[in-house]
């Protein structure tokens, strides 16, 4: 099957194609990095993607693509540099997400799945993100922002489309492009891994309370803990 | 036999390093008394079972919210005919409120490494993969360089174990957002390469589930807590929560919502919410306590009723919910039940897979009623007509993702008829004007 790639881009998307394909017993497992390396590419799933994703698979298009269209991480149409997601699940939502969210949308002048002119953001209503000791939460291609408000959701905004970086709370020192980001989604290491904490102050909210109060789980009484 | 003393009321086990500086490397996890429980389980891994039995004795339920043994779920695999076995690690978290998993990876992603050593050796597994969620990147991040550190330090490799003939290896794999996939069998469909949809069961994933093979699919949090049981034994285990009736151990207890101090707050089986309410510094000031949500979205609501049930499977079951997560979810008295149920329904109506006629047509037409209700428009016949859709939807799809969208739904009207009735003529947002329920309006913008 042709794709339009050029030679050299093609054949370095079908090297990284072979490590992806290496670390699962089958190659099917394979489609979803495939996609995000895709993604990488073209910010979103292409025609072309696809068409190359299915010949390094042995599969069809249409199965690929059956694939491409189930989740919500993969695009169907460009994705602007920065995805700028706000949780409006209920707990969020209640906890001012869904202030944030119109604020934030009224602000930048776009709605859901939608990008600016400029390319630079698309601005997306989330589903639960697993941070909600920290809502209000807006994710940044994936990196958490905790404990947002209005007005710092327009500041990021605002930072990205000046081309300033952003900080995540609980991440890498500033956040990647949609494309950089889906390269690691596709499982290639950045480098990042050591910037950031272990957790915000909701993470050891508990472990702090146990410190003070000098409680532990079980200890061992009388004679020694086996070992 | 070695006796333990009574646990703290809270007892940091998963969460015991995360205030060591890095505490996701390899080295401090070593430092910290890590890959010990590996040591001990291929000493063990000569007696056929002897690992499993210790899981089982220790009484460890499955921490994914079903609560069923997880040694049970291993012993369950047919006898080894030579073919692969594997293990797959569920860190697709994604219920809504639950937020205990993506702590526990971010901090100390070699604790789960170890466990999922340990339950390899134990079914004869040699390939292990954790689904991770694809919307927390950094989380990636974490795991994929503690899988490299522990192959670099030949924790994972070929020829390991006492007699040099034991391969392990661990692939973690990205998701790219479906809720759905948090459910096991879709979740494997998912891993091998296919739309993510459940499969009718049985077979079970233990005789057929990845490519057809015996598999073990077991929540983060579980095989998190293997490593600690085989340290110090089923004994310090089963003196956590002993005063429950079958919920022995520690749990990652996470609150969310209109308290003082959110956060994860790890604690034996059977502390009460009223403790953890305590603790999280209690409402936030001015307010009290209206509901609370303990397992996720999808179990029945809690009301200060419910104050003192001790939080363990039976207890909760008990009292009429579910402890499933223990994602505890607080509102306060400015929040409107309507609209915290109607959101839950969007999201159900959005992750329905579309695989089932009740679950997918049923939660469409449940946002609707929820919407008319939202607006203020709601119907006479509307609060019983939701009532009997929810029925119809439960009990009738393959996975529980239907149930759990009925769930919530028959909950609310029956704690909160009233507002119900309220929205059939008045809008939500004027019943319980938004801006008093939202952290930042009253706080002061941070």
């Amino acid at each position: 099957m042709a794709t339009n790639y050029s030679p050299d881009v093609e054949a370095r998307l079908r090297a990284d194609a072979q490590e992806i394909v290496s670390r699962y017993p089958q190659s099917r497992s394979a489609i979803m990095p495939l996609l995000h390396l895709i993604q990488a590419e073209d910010s979103f799933c292409s025609p072309r993607g696809i068409t190359l994703v299915a010949d390094i698979l042995g599969l069809t298009r249409a199965q690929v693509s059956a694939v491409a269209t189930f989740y919500s991480q993969y695009r169907r149409r460009p994705n602007g540099e920065y995805n700028v997601g706000v949780c409006t699940n209920a707990l969020c939502a209640v906890m001012g997400g869904d202030t944030i969210w119109d604020e934030l949308s009224e602000y930048v002048g776009i709605g859901h799945d939608e990008t600016t002119e400029d390319g630079k953001v698309t601005l997306e209503q989330l589903e639960c993100n697993a941070g909600c000791d920290y809502a209000p939460v807006v994710m940044v291609n994936w990196e958490y922002f905790d404990n947002q408000t209005p007005a710092s959701a327009k500041q990021i905004v605002d930072d990205l489309r000046a081309g300033k970086d952003v900080q995540p709370t609980r991440g890498p020192n500033k956040v990647g492009t949609f494309k950089e980001i889906s390269r690691v989604l596709a499982g290639f290491e950045d480098g990042l891994v050591d910037e950031g904490p272990a957790g915000g102050e909701a993470t050891m909210a508990g472990l702090k309370i146990a410190r003070e109060q000098g409680w532990t789980a079980p200890q061992p009484t009388g004679g020694e803990e086996q070992q | 036999m070695t006796e333990f003393n009574t646990p703290g009321t809270l007892s940091p086990v998963l969460s015991d390093i995360w205030d060591k500086e890095r505490s996701w490397t390899l080295d401090v996890y070593r430092d910290n008394g890590g890959y010990q429980a590996i040591q001990k389980a291929w000493d063990m891994s000569h007696e056929e079972g002897a690992i499993t039995n210790i899981i089982k004795e220790s009484g460890l339920r499955g921490r994914g919210g079903a609560g069923f043994p997880t040694g049970l779920k291993w012993s369950f695999l047919p006898a080894p005919d030579g073919g692969p076995r594997y293990l797959v690690v569920n860190a697709d978290e994604s219920e809504p409120g639950t937020c205990k998993d993506i702590p526990v990876l971010m901090a100390n992603p070699h604790l789960l490494l170890e466990g999922m050593m340990i339950c390899m050796i134990a079914i004869g597994g040699h390939h292990g993969f954790i689904y991770l969620r694809g919307e927390v990147v950094h989380v990636y991040r974490r795991l994929l360089a503690a899988v490299r550190e522990a192959r670099e330090a030949g924790l994972l490799g070929t020829g390991l174990g006492p007699n040099g003939d034991f391969d392990l290896d661990i692939t973690v794999h990205a998701g790219a957002g479906a809720y759905i996939c948090g459910e096991e069998t879709a979740l494997l469909d998912s891993l091998e390469g296919l739309r993510g949809q459940p499969r009718l069961k049985p077979p079970f994933p233990a005789v057929e589930g990845l490519y057809a093979r015996p598999t073990v699919v077991n929540n983060v949090e579980s095989i998190a807590s293997v490593p600690g049981i085989i340290n110090h034994g089923p004994n310090w285990f089963k003196k956590m929560g002993e005063d429950t009736k079958n919920s022995s151990g520690h749990g990652l207890f996470s609150l969310s919502g209109h308290v003082k101090n959110p956060g994860q707050y790890e604690a034996p089986f059977g502390i009460t919410m009223r403790e953890l309410l305590e603790m999280a510094g209690g409402i936030r000031d001015g307010h009290e306590l209206k509901f609370y949500a303990v397992g996720g979205s999808s179990a029945p609501l809690c009301t200060p009723d419910h104050l003192d049930v001790p939080l363990g499977y039976e207890e909760v079951a008990e009292s009429g919910s579910m402890l499933a997560t223990r994602a505890i979810q607080v509102f306060d008295e400015t929040v409107s039940v309507v609209r915290v149920v109607s959101r839950w329904t969007d999201f159900y109506q959005h992750e329905s897979c579309g695989k089932c006629t009740p679950c997918r047509e049923g939660t469409y037409w449940m946002r609707q009623i929820m919407h008319r209700f939202e607006e203020g428009r709601g119907r006479d016949t509307d609060i019983d007509l939701l009532y009997e859709i929810a029925g119809n939807i439960f009990g009738r799809s393959f996975c529980a993702l239907g149930d759990a969208a009925a769930t919530p739904v028959r909950s609310a009207i029956e704690l909160f008829r009233p507002e119900f009735e309220q929205c059939l003529t008045t809008p939500v947002t004027e019943q319980f004007p938004i801006e008093k329920s939202a952290l930042f309006s009253e706080v002061g913008v941070q």
